[in-house]
């Protein structure tokens, strides 16, 4: 494991700069964003420049047998970049350049550690955005995303991080260098290894290099705010926008706990009485296909019973994003902590959710806010709870079991945009079954022999 | 006064509760920005705070967790970010406080002066430094003073690329007169001066008296005023922190007057934020703070909101950009008004640079203890200044004014650093002139 010919070592390859070996220091890298999760303090921590760097460290490590956790901002969702078994944080925040913007082919080639929103401000400058934007992206590592396949606000019509790499450099496990993808659009040799990669939480390879597709901002875009007295006719909005062909850049929810949270803690100016909102928000390169797609999303507003604003100018717009901006906060000051989960239905079952959410919020006295992506049904019921009260932590472990089984029950999904990681882990087969278990396993065995790399993460090793 | 996070371990944990590790503060952390390690940032102090005070993994005097904890400009940058609403400034004075009372204010003093060469040395050069600087900016800054002789043994920060003001001997509470009344007095103010304007800036003093006197407010400037605190509270000498508190509080309950005015960031906030927060629960002091930090006031917004001032005709030409203090925007929400005096002064443009609100890298002692990320902040934020072409850049804070002047030397830009109230009071001056 990890002792000072260890360090040493990794002294030698990244320099005693970019080592930490202190205890204090050490400590800030034993959590990510999951709450109510076990940390680890790791060994040691390192800050690779460049690949050769990495690469040796997996020669080291596959020698000692010491477990590596690749690790962006640490903003995770699920506990990927938690050192669970101690061994080397990989930190990627210094191997952080944009290596080449390629207007002409719509690509940008970075290295892991660039946060999201730099790459956007960087690529804005030739009037291009890259799409995926989930709510950490002030923060949040393109390198830590992909190995997320992070989703966002703009899921629904944009759609997520997988659907926006071409092409990326890993080291393996086993310490080769594989570069696949490229800069074209269609590319069809060998297996699809980006899908394998993107969405593989540091458990396969670590990323060095990832090629993005870029495309061209927006022109223009319309958003307006709904109110609904009933769930229903908020669930019936959703699927006659699309039904209606509109696809909105944003179509949020948020139900009647988190609007009364959110106005009594921001006053923004939102009707407390209501079951539900909209925030829908229509964007194109053409300034009559948005109007177009406004008007409609207001006619079936207003078939649902809905009553809504349009935002007329940037400050309407802004004002009205102030709201679902203010959702987190808001729930988060209510109670010590909260418990953010991202259960995920069908669009058509966003109702036969919320409402089941409601229930189990009841059955177990515990408060919920919930509010998401409604577009994508990628919900975010939020518990607000008191980690020292031990009942209410009972009470809560029971209601997340009980989240995911409905969310299954619905044909959904455990996880939309935050990963497996370890908080899932336990209710993963009940999702994939055993032969989807026994599947990952034989791919985490083929590629990572040793389980240097991320154990304890997405794949059960053991039942 | 049991319950405070400076006394309460258990209130202080309460605090430390409070964030969810979102990591938002990464975004806005000056230092984080820089050195890109988690224990720069708020959240990984936080979570060495909730190690130390609860398990015994490390205490909470370790040497590395100490000097990670004091690698802090306390300058709420990180505040403006969290979604959860985290009292980073309680907690991180909290924690320093939990040391000192661990292991005395020597200790403290020296695990952080220690990073410098010679710290015997520095408490020495601090006082020489003091007097020398008494002096500041005679607008076109003709005097400048670079290190020499035992100051350049201190430390990094002192090589010769190091400038400070020009410097005068005397005081300013030492040469103005303590009541100041106006004939059509519409209220009676107290200037709270604060140190960097007593001994570097009395320029900036005399400024905002004559600003006054103008808009007919009687002022009363008491000699007995103490530090406002903020450099031992940071260090987390509470106790001295609290008797300076007092202190000032008694000499503002005997003034008589209607309203405190700062032309600083760090004594307003400290006034305005801090002194309410230091002296919760304490029987005899608490209410009254509480009162007087409703009195306090910048001066712009006393100007623009309080009595409604009468804007200057002096026309200037002139070019300038804002940098907002840390502890004016953050800590005191003040930005729009000193823009809105800017821009009612004729002749001048304001020129928005591009992150106005990101710090400017000085933190107190920090760029004394750190020069290292400290001139990197610094630089960084006189690149921006300087891309704005302006010609001065306007401040509301005299420890902003000293770490500007220096990084714009070192970035060799040319452009003068004025407080806000300095250039009202030019134009007030040039209308006297009949330049309108
Ligand atoms: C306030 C908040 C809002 C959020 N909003 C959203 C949202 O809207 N949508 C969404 O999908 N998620 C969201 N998240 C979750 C999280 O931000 C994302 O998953 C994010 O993309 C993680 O990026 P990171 O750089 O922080 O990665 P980390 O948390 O550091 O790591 C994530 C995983 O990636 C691995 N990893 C990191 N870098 C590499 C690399 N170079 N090679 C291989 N593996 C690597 C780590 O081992 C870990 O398993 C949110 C989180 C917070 C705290
Ligand atoms: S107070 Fe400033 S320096 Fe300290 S953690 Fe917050 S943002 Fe960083
Ligand atoms: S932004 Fe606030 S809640 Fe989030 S990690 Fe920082 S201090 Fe904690």
């Amino acid at each position: 494991m990890i002792d000072s010919t260890f360090i040493n070592k990794c002294k030698n390859i990244f320099g005693a700069e970019n080592v930490l070996t202190d205890k204090a220091e050490l400590i800030t890298y034993s959590y990510d964003a999951t709450p109510g999760i076990p940390r680890e303090i790791p060994g040691v921590v390192v800050f690779p420049e460049n690949t050769k760097q990495i690469q040796e460290l997996i020669f080291l490590a596959r020698q000692t047998k010491t477990p590596i956790y690749p690790r962006g901002a640490g903003t995770c969702l699920s506990g990927g970049p938690v050192p669970l078994s101690k061994g080397v944080v990989v930190s990627f925040q210094k191997m952080n350049k944009i290596l080449e913007i390629d207007a002409d082919n719509l690509t940008a080639t970075v290295q892991p550690g660039v946060i999201i929103s730099d790459l956007n401000a960087a690529v804005s400058k030739f009037g291009l955005i890259y799409p995926p934007d989930p709510g950490s992206m002030a923060t949040a590592t393109v390198g830590g995303s992909v190995a997320e396949n992070s989703g966002g606000l703009r899921g629904l019509k944009y759609g997520v991080t997988k659907h926006y790499i071409m092409g990326m450099e890993v080291v393996m496990p086993t310490g080769e260098i594989f570069r696949f993808g490229g800069k074209t659009v269609k590319n069809v040799t060998a297996y699809d290894f980006t899908n394998l990669f993107v969405g593989s939480e540091g458990t396969l390879g670590i990323i060095t290099e990832i090629i993005c597709k870029l495309i061209p901002a927006p022109k223009y875009r319309k958003a307006m705010i709904a109110f609904f007295e009933k769930l229903e006719d908020a669930g019936k909005t959703v699927t006659d926008i699309v039904r209606a062909h509109v696809i909105p850049a944003t179509l949020e929810i948020m139900d009647k706990v988190t609007i009364q949270t959110v106005e009594n803690y921001a006053k923004v100016g939102l009707p407390t009485d209501v079951e539900a909102l909209l925030l829908i928000e229509v964007d194109g390169m053409g300034k009559d296909s948005v109007e177009w797609e406004a008007e409609k999303c207001i006619e079936v507003i207003g078939k649902n019973n809905g009553k809504y604003k349009i935002a007329e100018t940037d400050a309407e717009r802004d004002a009205l994003w102030a709201a679902r901006r203010a959702a987190l906060p808001a729930l988060a000051q209510v109670k010590p902590s909260t418990i953010l989960e991202d259960a995920t239905v069908p669009r058509t079952k966003i109702v036969d959710m919320l409402i089941s959410i409601q229930n189990i919020a009841k059955k177990y006295n515990l408060l919920i806010g919930t509010f998401g992506h409604a577009g994508d049904g990628n919900l975010h019921p939020t518990i607000l709870i008191d980690p020292t009260n031990k009942d209410e932590m009972e009470r809560l472990h029971k209601a997340v079991d009980e989240i995911f089984e409905s969310a299954l029950s619905l044909g959904g999904t455990l996880s939309g945009e935050h990963g497996i990681g370890i908080a899932k882990l336990k209710y993963l087969k009940n999702e994939i079954g055993r032969s989807g278990v026994e599947t990952m396993r034989r791919i985490k065995q083929a590629l990572d022999p040793d389980n240097i790399l991320n154990p304890g993460k997405l794949v059960p090793m053991e039942d | 006064m049991t319950t405070s996070v400076f006394d309460n371990i258990d209130a202080l944990k309460k605090e430390l509760l409070r964030c969810m590790k979102c990591g938002n503060c990464m975004a806005a952390c000056p230092i984080y920005n820089i050195e890109k390690k988690e224990s720069s940032v708020a959240r990984g102090k936080i979570a060495l705070g909730e190690i130390a005070l609860s398990s015994e993994d490390i205490k909470i005097d370790d040497e590395t967790l100490v000097k990670l904890l004091f690698n802090c400009l306390v300058c709420k940058s990180c505040m403006m970010a969290c979604p959860s609403q985290v009292r980073f400034d309680r907690i991180i004075l909290g924690l320093r406080a939990a040391i000192a009372k661990k292991k005395g204010i020597p200790f403290v003093k020296k695990a952080i002066f220690g990073m410098l060469k010679n710290p015997e040395l520095f408490d020495k050069g601090m006082k020489a430094f003091a007097v020398m600087q008494g002096l500041f900016l005679k607008e076109q800054q003709e005097k400048r003073r670079t290190p020499k002789g035992f100051m350049k043994t201190l430390g990094k920060r002192f090589d010769e690329n190091f400038v400070i003001p020009e410097l005068s001997k005397e005081s300013f509470r030492d040469k103005v007169s303590e009541v100041i009344t106006v004939k059509y007095s519409k209220c009676k103010a107290l200037f709270f001066t604060g140190c960097s304007v007593n001994y570097l800036f009395p320029e900036v003093g005399e400024d905002l008296i004559y600003v006054l006197q103008k808009n007919n407010v009687s002022i009363v400037t008491p000699k007995r005023q103490n530090c406002c605190g903020m450099p031992v509270m940071v260090h987390g000498d509470i106790d001295t922190a609290r008797e300076l508190a007092r202190k000032n509080i008694d000499v503002f309950e005997q003034s008589d007057c209607d309203y405190i005015i700062t032309v600083c960031g760090s004594c307003g906030s400290a006034l305005k934020t801090e002194y309410p927060i230091i002296l919760e629960g304490d029987s005899n002091y608490e209410e009254k703070a509480k009162k007087w930090a409703e009195k306090t006031y910048d001066i712009s917004t006393f100007l623009l909101k309080v009595i409604n001032f009468e804007p200057p005709k002096g026309k200037l030409n002139l070019k300038v950009t804002y940098h907002d203090s840390c502890h004016l925007k953050k800590s005191m929400k003040v930005f729009a008004e000193p823009r809105e005096i800017i821009k009612k002064i004729p002749g001048v443009t304001l020129l928005e640079m591009k992150k106005p609100d990101a710090c400017c890298g000085s933190g107190g002692s920090y760029h004394l203890t750190h020069p290292e990320t400290s001139l990197k902040i610094a630089s960084s934020k006189a690149e921006d200044i300087k891309s704005t072409t302006a010609q001065a850049v306007c401040t509301g804070c005299p420890a902003c004014m000293m770490e500007l002047f220096e990084s714009l030397h070192r970035a060799n830009a040319q452009c003068d650093v004025i407080h806000t109230i300095s250039l009202l009071s030019k134009s007030y001056k040039e209308e006297e002139k009949g330049n309108v």
